[in-house]
C-alpha cells in the first residue's frame, strides 16, 4: 500500500483486512499510479495556482505603485520605483475632479440604495407573502426585467430621460438606478421572505397589528441578513455602473455642472491626461476609486460573495 | 384584516411597478418600434421603413465584422473561464492531498478564494483604465515590461498590444478572463461543498485517481451550475462595451485598429450618440436581445442532462 494518505484513517484502518483480493490487487495498482499522478499534478496545480495570485496582485501593486511615481518613472520602465513616496498625485487627483466624481456617486448612491432596498422588499414581501389575482403576473413582470440586456432600451431611455427634462440630473440617474436594481432586489427578497417563518407574522395579526407595522416592525428586522447580501450587491453593482451615467450624465452645455459619476469621470480623466502627460494622477484616482469597494469587500467578504453569487441562482 | 389587504397590497406595489414599467419595461418596448423607423432622435419626425434597418444591418460589413468577433467571444470566453475555474475550484476543495481529513483543498484556499475574487468587485470601467496601462505599447507596459524580464520580448521593439489588428480582441478577452475566474471559482465552489464528502471517499476507496474523480464525480454533479455560469458568461461576451471602448483605439467608443475590435455595444453607442441613427441602434439592440435569448434557450436545451440527486 504506497499511498495511504489519500485513504481517510478511519477507512484504513477498518478496511484493508477485510477486503476482497481482487479489489485489494487492483487497488493498489492504481495507488501507485495516483501517487505519482498525484505529485506532479500537486507541484503542477500549485504552481498554477500560485501563478494566477500573482497575476491578480501584481497589476493591482503596480497601480498602487504608480500612484506614487513622477510622470518620467511611469514613462521610464514598468519596473521603476518610486523615488520620492508622497500623496501629492492623490491630492492633484482629488482636485482635478476626482472629489467632485467621487462626491456625486454619493450623492446618487445615497438615494438610490435606501430607495432600491424600501421598494424592492416592500413588492417582494406583498408578492411573496399576500394571495391576490395577478400576483404571479407581477412577479414575472419583474424577473423578466433581470433577463434583458441594457443595449436593448437604451436609445428610447434616453430620449425618455430628456423629456422628463433629467439628463445630467441626479434625481434622474436615481430612478433609472432603482428600476434597473429592482428585478434582482424583487427576486432575491421574494425567496428570502418565503422562507421567514409565518408564526410570528400570525401572532402579529392577532395583536392586532396592521399590514404596514407587521412589515416595519415585524417582517423586516427578521429579513436582515437577506437584505444585507442583497444590499451589498446593489452597493457594488451602482458603485461600479458605467453604461448608464455615461449615456445620462453628459454636460448639456457649457453652464452645466458636471455631474459625472467615479467610473465615468476616470475614465475622462483618463482621456484628458493622456493629452497633459501627468499619469500618476490616473494612477492614483484609480486607487482612490478602489479603495471603498475592496475595504467593503474585505469586510464583508462572505457577505459579498454569497450576495454576488447569489445573482446567478436562476 | 381582510378589508384592507387589497388597500395595502396596491400601496406596496404601485410605486415600484410604476417605477419598474417607465424606466425599464416601456423604453425596452419601444425599441421594438423605433428599430423600424428611420428616426434621427432630437426631433420626433420619423418614417415607418419596414424592416430597412434590419436589411441594412446585414449589409452593413462593420456591423458584420462586430458580430463575428462577438461569436468569437461567445465561443472562447465561457470556455476558457470556466475550464479554469473549474479547475482552480477543484483544487481549493478536493485537491488537496488528504491527511487524516480525507478530502480537503489544497494549502491555503481560503486565500485564494478570498484573492481570486477582487477583481470581481472593481468596476469594469476602472479595470480598463488600467489594463490600458498595462498592455502600453512601450517598455512602460506591465506586460512589456514581464515580456521583457522574461526574454519574450525584444527591449528595443516592444509590442504595440492594442494596436496590433490580430491581438487586441484577445488582450480585451483576457482581461475578463482575469476579471470573472474567480467569481466562477466562488460558484463552483460553493456547489462542490454540497455534494457529500461521503461520495468522494467512496471515489478514493475504489482507487479513482484525481483526475477521474474529477470527471467522473464532481463535474456531472456540477452540471448545473456549468450551465448557469455558461449562460452568464455568454450575455457578458454580448456586452464588453466598456473594456472596448476604454481600451482599444478609434475615434469615438473603440473598437479599432480598423474595426479589429468592434463589437456590436460599441457600434450601436457609436451610432447612437456620434452619429445621430438612433432607428438604426434600436434595431442593433434587438439583435443583441435575439442572439442572447436565442442562445440562452439553446444552452439550456443542448446541455439539458438527468438532474442527479444527492
Amino acid at each position: 500500500m504506497s499511498n495511504t494518505r489519500l485513504i481517510p484513517d478511519t477507512a484504513r484502518d477498518a478496511v484493508p483486512v477485510a477486503l476482497p483480493p481482487k479489489g485489494a490487487g487492483r487497488r493498489s495498482g492504481g495507488d501507485r499510479r495516483g501517487d505519482t499522478e498525484g505529485r506532479v499534478l500537486n507541484v503542477f496545480s500549485h504552481g498554477f495556482l500560485i501563478l494566477w495570485a500573482v497575476m491578480i496582485v501584481l497589476p493591482l501593486f503596480w497601480l498602487l505603485l504608480g500612484s506614487f511615481k513622477t510622470d518620467s518613472e511611469i514613462g521610464a520602465s514598468a519596473w521603476s520605483w518610486p523615488s520620492n513616496w508622497n500623496f501629492d498625485a492623490f491630492g492633484r487627483a482629488w482636485d482635478k475632479g476626482i472629489g467632485d466624481y467621487f462626491a456625486n456617486t454619493l450623492i446618487v448612491l445615497v438615494f438610490s440604495i435606501p430607495l432600491t432596498m424600501l421598494l424592492g422588499a416592500m413588492a417582494a414581501y406583498v408578492l411573496a407573502r399576500y394571495e391576490f389575482r395577478g400576483n404571479r403576473f407581477f412577479y414575472y413582470f419583474f424577473v423578466a426585467g433581470a433577463m434583458f440586456p441594457v443595449y436593448l432600451g437604451l436609445v428610447p431611455l434616453y430620449f425618455l430621460v430628456d423629456m422628463l427634462g433629467m439628463l445630467n440630473t441626479y434625481q434622474g440617474l436615481i430612478l433609472v438606478y432603482v428600476a434597473y436594481s429592482l428585478p434582482f432586489t424583487v427576486f432575491f427578497m421574494h425567496a428570502f421572505f418565503r422562507t421567514l417563518p409565518t408564526a410570528i407574522h400570525e401572532a402579529a395579526v392577532i395583536d392586532g397589528a396592521s399590514h404596514t407595522r407587521i412589515f416595519f416592525q415585524v417582517m423586516v428586522p427578521m429579513a436582515k441578513p437577506g437584505l444585507l447580501s442583497v444590499g451589498i450587491f446593489n452597493v457594488l453593482g451602482q458603485w461600479n455602473q458605467y453604461i448608464l451615467p455615461m449615456t445620462l450624465m453628459q454636460q448639456q452645455s457649457g453652464f452645466d455642472k458636471d455631474r459625472s459619476v467615479l467610473t465615468q469621470g476616470l475614465v475622462l480623466l483618463n482621456q484628458q491626461q493622456g493629452y497633459e502627460g501627468d499619469l500618476p494622477v490616473i494612477f492614483a484616482g484609480m486607487t482612490i476609486a478602489m479603495l471603498p469597494v475592496v475595504v467593503v469587500y474585505l469586510s464583508f467578504q462572505r457577505q459579498v460573495q454569497s450576495g454576488l453569487t447569489a445573482g446567478t441562482l436562476k | 384584516m381582510q378589508q384592507g389587504k387589497y388597500r395595502f397590497v396596491t400601496g406596496f406595489l404601485i410605486v415600484p411597478v410604476a417605477l419598474y414599467a417607465v424606466f425599464m419595461i416601456w423604453p425596452y418596448l419601444q425599441t421594438f418600434g423605433y428599430s423600424f423607423t428611420d428616426w434621427q432622435g432630437q426631433s420626433q419626425e420619423m418614417g415607418f421603413v419596414g424592416f430597412d434597418n434590419y436589411t441594412a444591418l446585414f449589409s452593413d460589413s462593420v456591423f458584420l465584422k462586430a458580430l463575428w468577433h462577438n461569436i468569437l467571444l461567445l465561443i472562447f470566453l465561457p470556455v476558457a473561464t470556466i475550464l479554469l475555474a473549474l479547475f482552480f475550484a477543484y483544487m481549493v476543495n478536493v485537491g488537496g492531498r488528504g491527511g487524516s481529513g480525507g478530502v480537503r483543498g489544497v494549502a491555503g484556499s481560503g486565500f485564494y478564494k478570498i484573492l481570486f475574487f477582487v477583481p470581481h468587485v472593481l468596476s469594469i470601467a476602472i479595470l480598463a483604465v488600467l489594463w490600458r496601462a498595462i498592455y502600453r505599447g512601450d517598455v512602460a507596459g506591465l506586460i512589456n515590461g514581464v515580456f521583457i524580464k522574461l526574454g519574450l520580448s525584444d527591449p528595443a521593439h516592444p509590442i504595440e498590444w492594442l494596436n496590433e489588428p490580430d491581438l487586441v480582441l484577445w488582450c480585451v478577452a483576457f482581461v475578463l478572463l482575469w476579471w470573472g475566474v474567480g467569481f466562477y471559482l466562488v460558484l463552483f465552489s460553493a456547489a462542490m461543498q454540497s455534494i457529500p464528502r461521503e461520495i468522494y471517499e467512496a471515489a478514493l476507496l475504489d482507487g479513482s485517481s484525481r483526475t477521474q474523480t474529477f470527471f467522473k464525480v464532481t463535474l456531472p454533479l456540477l452540471w448545473d451550475t456549468v450551465q448557469t455560469a455558461w449562460v452568464y458568461l455568454a450575455i457578458l461576451a454580448m456586452d464588453c462595451f466598456a473594456l472596448i471602448s476604454v481600451m482599444t483605439p478609434g475615434n469615438s467608443y473603440g473598437g479599432g485598429p480598423d474595426h479589429n475590435s468592434e463589437v456590436m455595444a460599441t457600434y450601436l453607442m457609436r451610432n447612437f450618440l456620434a452619429f445621430g441613427k438612433s432607428g438604426y441602434a434600436c434595431a442593433m439592440g434587438v439583435v443583441i436581445l435575439g442572439l442572447t435569448l436565442v442562445l440562452s434557450l439553446v444552452t439550456l436545451r443542448i446541455s439539458r442532462r438527468e438532474r442527479i440527486e444527492y
